[in-house]
């Protein structure tokens, strides 16, 4: 049993933290950089598939580093802390993930091959007007005609969808089930749009679009599917964390350097107790993060799955917790979009409701309260 | 960063295990495991058990009974100790005199007292709060005057916990009214049996004699007693109270009080709302583990963990959370409080009010939860 980062986890913390900081020195990096289309900064996507932070996930035989989910997590925390709009997480880790569990050798090679080089961007569209975390798109249907395969219906919302080459599809099969597919994007209709924290996410129309089918053609791979979503919350908690961090930090020394009165505000006990119960909720989702990011390692379905729902519940309560106290005890600076402090309370809600709200995971924990007599750490 | 244990300390783990649930009365184990309350007996006994395999004292030095062991290793020793419900060696003894003794008195007290306390064999009660002083400890009052060889203490000591019981008391005493209040504070042990020491029952919310007051007129307590330096006394009291790192939060047992709680909602249990409270306490418990696990694992040389400080302030808030759902649980049945045996209601039910109203104390005692956010906003965060 061990929670500390070895050598080589530090300085990859380090040196992604250090490209990091040349794009998103300041807030304001962040501001002008969402503010025009695509959304992110093509330049250091470029460099983070040189520095191999791209292909972390993937074999080397498809392009990759093969890193562990330990690593993975230190570039989605460092990402979070600095609200960077870069969709590391949608194509990435959930898009590339779900190439990397369910294609072919080629295809994976193929994709994976020019995601990691930065040559493409891809999006996950999982998920249909209406849908909430089911890990597929009700809406999308796939259609096979003289070994032909075409898609029809709509994914929203797609995250990071707007600026994807290849858009990764989940969608009900004609003889029951749910596929995968890779559709170019300039085959489908795709809309993009602002979401709540600035970045970019589209609504994407399918109309007899031509797809082809990941791995073997009309087989169902809704397990798969289901591990890639869980992987991606435990990933999506890791981001949310670096998130939370900041937002303690900034508000800590705000406390320490905003007077009024004649007084800074760390005279008030009364925001002094709160900001300590920041930290409280901090270290809690700390300890949960940390945790469902090595039980990945274990490769077991059911584990992940649970640890999924498990850190999904706590980062969402510390989350809203966090998010809404920084604004609070940061009073009207905390409501505009050039201080960071509410801008990472925005990017939380997206992670949130994109990734399974505390309500979504508190069902399914109480669904399965009855099947066990206590949960243990270890 | 690795999640399994070492296969050192799964072994280690078993072997707790197997001691815990094989060699200790099962009386006493069941006792704690419905949640009914000790004798003075067989605390005792259950004390005597573990430390005549070693296993009362292991944070102690090694030449007073200690046991050369990781934190880790303490820490799954303390958590399979609550999982078995055996009684957790008395902290008076265990955790608070005995430490301050070996790192601070002199040989001749080390061995008078030592090997007593591990055995409890003494029972220790602590003397530090009293009337009008509680969170600010250092206004204490309570007075000791130098006569020829001896001490003579007037005053009075309060929440005395178990005092009723006690054989000896450890005191912070005001031996220099001249100086600050923290620099004229000296740690005395005292008889309970000497002439002027009084104890007094506090009746509690619960019904129960759990805390007392502990009065001291021209009790005289010989020279030999003092311990370490005249006048030291504060730097001891913030040694105890801060020398904890394991066990600061009741992890173990506040896992089993739910999973008790579980098991005797019956048809409760296909309440949607309470199995939602339940998940949710279950989940908020794994948060905690894996913290006390992070303070414990993260190395074994350093200094405490800054997150030792949120296990306190959360584990009380937990241990309390879990009682109020078991009183929402009994429901009217909980009204039975002080009914006899032969009520027809069920015991757990029964003691479902007194015990969340006897909780209460946890997040006052050992540190308010206000005096926890204090220390995290001060020392933490620098506020």
């Amino acid at each position: 049993m061990d929670f500390t980062y070895d050598d080589e986890q530090q300085a990859l913390r380090e040196a992604v933290r250090g490209l990091l900081a040349t794009a998103y020195a300041d807030h304001d990096a962040r501001r002008r950089t969402v503010a025009d289309d695509p959304g992110f900064d093509r330049a250091l996507w470029g460099r983070l598939a040189e520095m191999g932070v791209l292909g972390l996930p993937f074999s080397e035989t498809d392009g990759g580093v093969r890193a562990g989910p330990v690593e993975i997590g230190i570039v989605c925390q460092e990402l979070g802390r600095v609200l960077a709009p870069e969709p590391y997480l949608a194509s990435v880790v959930h898009a590339g993930g779900l190439v990397a569990a369910v294609g072919t050798a080629e295809q994976k090679a193929d994709l994976l091959g020019r995601l990691s080089a930065g040559e493409i961007v891809l999006a996950a569209a999982d998920t249909s007007p209406g849908g909430r975390w089911a890990s597929r798109a009700d809406g999308v249907r796939a259609s096979v005609s003289d070994g032909s395969w075409t898609l029809d219906g709509v994914a929203d919302p797609v995250m990071g969808g707007a600026s994807a080459d290849h858009l990764v599809v989940t969608a009900a099969l004609p003889d029951g089930g749910t596929g995968v597919f890779v559709v170019d994007a300039f085959a489908a209709s795709v809309t993009g749009y602002v979401a709540a924290d600035l970045t970019r996410a589209a609504s994407v129309r399918f109309e007899a679009s031509a797809a082809t089918p990941l791995g073997e053609p009309g087989r169902d791979l809704s397990p798969s599917i289901a591990t890639i979503s869980d992987l991606t919350r435990i990933l999506g908690a890791n981001q949310a964390l670096g998130v939370m961090q900041s937002q303690v930090r900034a508000t800590t020394d705000y406390l320490t350097s905003r007077k009024q009165f004649g007084v800074t505000l760390n005279t008030f006990q009364a925001l002094t107790f709160r900001a300590a119960d920041m930290y409280v909720s901090l270290e809690l989702a700390h300890s949960t993060v940390d945790w469902a990011t090595m039980t990945i390692a274990g490769g077991d379905r059911e584990v992940v799955a649970d640890a999924a729902d498990r850190v999904g519940l706590q980062v969402s309560r510390a989350a809203r917790h966090i998010g809404e106290e920084a604004i609070q005890l940061h009073g009207g600076i905390g409501m505009t979009a050039e201080y960071a402090v509410g801008v990472g309370t925005a990017h939380l809600t997206v992670l949130e409701q994109w990734l399974g709200n505390a309500g979504h995971h508190l069902t399914r924990l109480a669904a399965r309260v009855t099947e066990h007599e206590m949960v243990d750490a270890v | 960063m690795q999640l399994e244990l070492s296969p050192a300390d799964a072994e280690f783990r078993g072997r707790m295990r197997d001691f815990f649930t094989t060699k200790v009365s099962p009386e006493i184990r069941n006792t704690v495991l419905e949640g009914r309350h000790l004798t003075r007996d067989q605390i005792v006994e259950a004390q005597r058990t573990l430390n005549a395999e070693g296993l009362a004292v292991p944070h102690w030095p090694v030449e007073w009974g200690g046991q050369e062991w990781t934190d880790l290793q303490r820490h799954l020793w303390h958590e399979e100790m609550q999982r078995a419900g055996v009684p957790i060696p008395l902290a008076f003894n265990a955790s608070m005199i005995g430490p301050v003794i070996a790192h601070f008195g002199t040989q001749e007290q080390k061995e008078r007292f030592l090997p007593a306390t591990a055995n409890l064999d003494i029972w220790w009660s602590q003397g530090f709060s009293e009337p009008d002083a509680g969170s600010d400890l250092a206004s204490l009052r309570t007075t000791a005057v130098r006569d020829g060889d001896d001490w003579v203490v007037n005053g009075q000591k309060t929440w005395t916990t178990l005092g009723q019981y006690g054989d000896w008391i450890f005191t912070l005493v005001r031996t220099d009214p001249e100086v600050k209040k923290q620099a004229g504070i000296s740690m005395l042990l005292i008889d309970m049996t000497t002439p002027g020491v009084e104890v007094r029952p506090i009746e509690l919310i619960d019904g129960g004699h759990e805390v007392n007051e502990v009065w001291f007129t021209d009790v005289r307590v010989p020279g030999d007693l003092l311990v370490g330096e005249l006048n030291g006394g504060w730097t001891i009291a913030k040694f105890l109270l801060g020398n904890e790192r394991v066990g600061v939060a009741p992890v173990g047992a506040t896992k089993r009080a739910l999973a008790a709680l579980k098991a005797n909602a019956g048809p409760l249990m296909d309440d949607p709302l309470v199995r939602a409270r339940v998940a949710e306490l279950e989940n908020d418990l794994l948060a905690l583990e894996l913290t006390a696990l992070r303070v414990v694992a993260h190395s074994s040389d350093g200094a405490p963990h800054p997150a030792s400080s949120v296990l306190k302030l959360r584990g009380t808030e937990l241990q309390q959370a879990v009682s109020e759902l078991a009183l929402d649980l009994a429901g009217p049945a909980s009204l039975a409080a002080r009914a006899g045996d032969d009520s027809p209601q069920e015991g757990w039910a029964r003691r479902s009010a007194p015990t969340y109203l006897n909780l209460r104390k946890a997040s006052i005692y050992g540190g308010s939860n206000e005096i926890q956010r204090q220390i995290i906003s001060r020392t933490i965060l620098g506020l």
